[in-house]
């Protein structure tokens, strides 16, 4: 039954293969088929795999060979597939699918769209092997993989110089976290002597006791790894920049997926994480840290990308917040609600790009209610969702976050409130978007419609945004089942009314105005601050303070190459002698003779002079 | 055998004067014919050193010596003529600070 789940990475690959090297032979409409078809197919293959699973759900183990064999070291080729990579696949295949379709119509005038769909195909072949790994190794593929495709992703317009820097940034800080990712796996195998990760959690459990020091640093290294991924604090600094790259990639890559596999290896890994709750309250702080200096930071943005990267990173904090309080299903259902919503939103901003000649600036923007109705529709939902408003699929994850945070056995309260002052920042800054952009007097008029191609992923995604809420995820059996009480009736209802309170005040400070804050905005501290929320708390600027910038000066030292100058000057000083001494070499005989009589007469007084009593 | 005639010193003298004026022939004329000749005086004031010497010790070697000198410098100034007919031929001069084609 489950013989062609080996097609489902293998379809993209072929199909970004079969791309890369007939670019030039293919006609867009066959670039498109190949593109959209492959990962479609992709997509019906896994829903076919899921009605199987559903029926039996019981967890499919694929080898297929053995990928390499040194020693105690034999890592396969092989797939696990379970509920959670069901939900994953699923997002991947199903939203990812959506997105190949938009970006056949949002790339139509690229020069460059065989190569483009030949990248965005591999990202879905790599990310599903990161998926359905059944061994860290080849996880490790994938998660490589698809910092690749990132990298080439980002940086596709390569042409302008920012955006190549832009996408060396997302490689290297995303390699820092993988380095330490590496280092985590090592330690991994050197302990345990696999890296299957079934096996490798039932050993960590049999050997090692919950708060033992090894486990505490193998999640810390994982948890590192995860950080840099998933953009969050300190690592975070990538995913605004990433924003240089066509839209869709935004949505697929910077949203709804890649982003997303620190929550994925931290799901994972589950087993590891709870033998040391320590780096689970690291995983909560670090979590609600980023969800608020991210909610704080998209308040203060122009740019209608980076205030939806910025919400990204926040979102994804959620997600660490619900893992780091052992929240597992909560923290994944988010990931998928996330994925719909901020997907849609992505689109929804690619369209208003696409239509308003490439402007990011949304006090340019202004009044698109009711010209590009289809997308002020699908931004009013997803920000709902986003926001987290009731009986939108946001509201039912995030809800479900808030309520286990709350139940955290130490600083569970202390969570709670800062996961919901995150909450009041996502309901205000998202719906500032959705008043300045469709609402007030228009500033541009779109120039085109969008078609049918990007309509329907849209017209899709919002239908799923609403409806998001209502799957069941099928992890009973991945993840320990909860037996949390349900908390006071007062906690749920603070809960769910924060969300339409922030609403409320977006709505009085950004559209109705009876609020004018323009007092607060205008005093030294309220510019001051207003610039250092912009700036993204500067942290972009410590790093390149502390790091870059000396990194910058060893390699204009080390470009001159320092050790080179000694030997330069052995070089020199043979050169001017020799210089010197050919000038002798006069071709006059008669110099050549006195220089010798001279030289001899010397020689001669000399020796008489010293040998004793010659003179 | 019987005292000389002139004593070592002026011999020694007149040798070393006659060799500083080779000498300087040849560190001064700019004619390689002219510094040929020089080079003979020089040779010359060499011999007449060894003869002077050999007459004072009353040794044969002092003669033997000259005999020897001599037919160096005959074969020296083959050579050496030979060399100035090829600096003619090429140079068509005989001045040599105008056949200063080997400096550095």
């Amino acid at each position: 039954m489950t013989d062609y789940i080996w097609l489902i990475p293998i379809l993209p690959l072929i199909s970004s293969i079969t791309l890369m090297l007939g670019s030039a032979y293919l006609g867009r409409s066959v670039i498109a088929t190949l593109g959209v078809g492959s990962v479609g197919l992709a997509a019906v293959l896994t829903g076919a795999l899921a009605y199987n699973f559903l029926h039996a759900p019981e967890p499919i183990h694929v080898v297929y060979w053995t990928w390499m064999q040194v020693g105690q070291f034999d890592p396969s080729i092989a797939f696990y597939f379970d509920g959670l990579t069901l939900v994953m696949m699923s997002v991947i295949t199903g939203v990812g699918f959506l997105i190949h379709l938009f970006s056949s119509e949002f790339m139509e005038h690229d020069n460059s769209y065989a190569r483009y769909f030949a990248y965005l195909n591999m990202f879905v072949a790599a990310m599903l092997i990161l998926v359905l790994a059944d061994n860290l190794l080849l996880m490790y593929l994938g998660w490589e993989g698809v910092g690749t495709c990132s990298y080439l992703l980002v940086g596709f317009w390569y042409q302008h110089s920012a955006n190549g820097r832009a996408a060396r940034k997302a490689f290297i800080v995303t390699r820092i976290g993988d380095t330490a990712m590496a280092i985590g796996l090592l330690v991994l195998f050197t302990e345990l002597g696999t890296l299957n990760i079934q096996d490798l959690v039932a050993a960590a459990q049999a050997k090692w006791q919950v708060g033992d020091v090894i486990p505490l640093l193998i999640c810390v290294l994982l948890l590192a790894g995860a950080a840099g991924k998933s953009a969050q604090l300190p690592l975070h600094t990538w995913l605004p920049d990433a924003m240089a790259g066509p839209t869709p990639v935004s949505a697929l890559i910077h949203a709804a997926t890649m982003v997303t596999a620190g929550v994925y290896l931290i799901a994972r890994t589950h087993g590891l994480f709870l033998l040391s709750p320590d780096a689970m309250t690291v995983v909560a702080v670090v979590g609600l840290l980023t969800s608020l200096v991210a909610a704080f930071t998209a308040l203060a943005q122009h740019d209608i990308k980076r205030i939806l990267a910025y919400s990204t990173i926040s979102q994804i904090g959620y997600m660490f917040l619900a893992l780091g309080v052992g929240a597992w299903t909560a923290g994944v259902f988010h990931l998928m609600t996330h994925a719909f919503f901020k997907a849609l939103l992505f689109l929804g901003s690619g369209a208003i790009i696409h239509c308003l000649h490439h402007e990011h600036d949304i006090f340019k923007m202004g009044g698109l209610r009711s010209r590009m109705p289809v997308t002020f529709w699908s931004f009013l939902i997803g920000s709902a969702a986003l926001a987290a408003l009731p009986l939108t699929s946001g509201f039912f994850s995030k809800d479900l976050i808030l309520l286990q945070a709350y139940q955290q056995a130490n600083i569970g309260p202390l969570l709670w409130v800062g996961g919901l002052g995150g909450a009041l920042l996502t309901a205000i800054y998202s719906f500032r978007l959705v008043f300045i952009v469709f609402f007030g007097h228009a500033n541009t008029s779109p120039d085109r419609e969008i078609g049918w191609r990007m309509a329907i992923p849209l017209i899709l995604l919002c239908a799923l945004s609403l409806i998001g809420g209502y799957f069941s995820l099928p992890v009973e059996k991945v993840f320990p089942i909860d037996d949390n009480q349900h908390p006071d009736q007062w906690v749920e209802l603070v809960s769910i009314s924060i969300p339409i309170f922030g609403v409320f005040l977006a709505y009085l400070l950004f559209l109705g105005r009876q609020l004018d804050p323009g007092f607060l905005i205008e005093s030294a501290s309220g510019r001051w601050l207003k610039q250092f929320w912009y700036s993204g708390w500067k942290i972009d600027r410590l790093y390149d303070l502390a790091l870059v910038n000396p990194y910058y000066w060893i390699a204009t030292i080390a470009r001159n190459e320092p050790v080179d100058k000694f030997y330069q000057s052995i070089v020199i000083t043979n050169q001017t002698l020799n210089a010197a001494l050919s000038k002798m070499q006069t071709g006059r005989m008669r110099g050549y003779i006195v220089s010798m009589v001279i030289g001899l007469i010397g020689f001669l007084g000399l020796s008489l002079f010293f040998v004793a009593g010659a003179v | 055998m019987n005292e000389l005639a002139v004593p070592l010193n002026h011999l020694l003298f007149l040798s070393g004067l006659l060799f500083s004026i080779g000498m300087l022939g040849v560190m001064i004329r700019r004619n390689i014919i002219f510094i040929l000749m020089s080079i003979e005086v020089m040779l010359n004031a060499c011999a007449l050193a060894f003869v002077g010497a050999g007459a004072h010790w009353g040794q044969p070697d002092g003669q033997v010596m000259y005999v020897m000198i001599l037919s160096i410098a005959a074969a020296e100034v083959a050579v050496g003529l030979g060399l100035v007919l090829q600096i003619q031929r090429r140079f068509k001069t005989l001045d040599m600070d105008q056949a200063n084609r080997m400096r550095g």
